[in-house]
């Protein structure tokens, strides 16, 4: 997986590529937790996102419970396979989805 | 039919998806089908690299075959300790995010977007099976 980060202000934005799974998740895991700081909006771009599998998850749920406390999170350009898999996991409403 | 063996370690998930990925790209499976498979793989695969043979390192085997009508057929075979993950408590999926908690969404996963799936403790080896319409 590809993790592209860019920053302005109080906004972060990660542009990710590829497979989010057991093995790339601990990767956002670690980008985040350097992000979190200061950041006030958080945006995840998932337009090059293959699929997403329950590690990733995970580091999303974990995001969403910082990011509640401090400011927003929205997940965008979601494909249809991801969304599938946000659904049938009750994720679809724990995450802001654009 | 395909069949691969390899050491249960997470770096070894892509070795398995690549394998299965071709074969059923060969028989032209759909991108959804496809990407739940991926998914079950690293799901299934990565749960025995990170619990069947805790604290130690063992082997496991996968293998593909494809059933009529057009079903893809992916066994996991490890000689590790037994486990029932069908026997898993399921997450409650209604919760909100401060309520959720992050255990067995995986196994759920893999239940919801296959269309079966079986598990048996035979010759000392857990031997769980998925099956997908492709």
């Amino acid at each position: 997986m590809t993790i592209q980060k860019f920053a302005e202000n109080n906004e972060v934005k990660f542009a990710l590529e590829g497979r989010l799974d057991t093995v790339t998740a601990p990767e956002l895991e670690a980008a985040l937790k350097d992000s979190f700081e200061g950041t006030t909006s958080l945006i995840l771009d998932f337009e090059k996102l293959e699929y997403i599998s329950s590690a990733g998850l995970r580091v999303l749920l974990s995001a969403q419970k910082v990011m509640s406390k401090q400011g927003t999170m929205k997940i965008v350009n979601v494909n249809d396979i991801i969304m599938e898999i946000f659904e049938v996991t009750g994720f679809s409403d724990i995450l802001t989805i654009e | 039919m395909k069949e691969l063996t390899v050491e249960a370690k997470t770096e070894n998930i892509d070795i398995v998806t690549e394998l299965v990925e071709s074969q059923l790209t060969e028989l032209d499976c759909s991108m959804r089908s496809l990407v739940q498979i991926s998914v079950a793989i690293d799901e299934l695969f990565g749960n025995i690299a990170h619990y069947a043979y805790k604290p130690g390192t063992g082997d496991v085997t996968v293998r593909i075959d494809v059933e009529e009508p057009r079903t893809a057929v992916i066994t996991f075979i490890d000689g590790g300790k037994p486990y029932n993950p069908l026997e898993a408590e399921e997450p409650d999926v209604t919760l909100s995010a401060e309520e959720r908690k992050v255990g067995g969404l995986g196994i759920f996963l893999v239940k919801k977007t296959m269309d079966d799936m079986r598990y048996e403790y035979r010759d000392g080896k857990n031997v769980l099976q998925i099956k997908k319409k492709i």
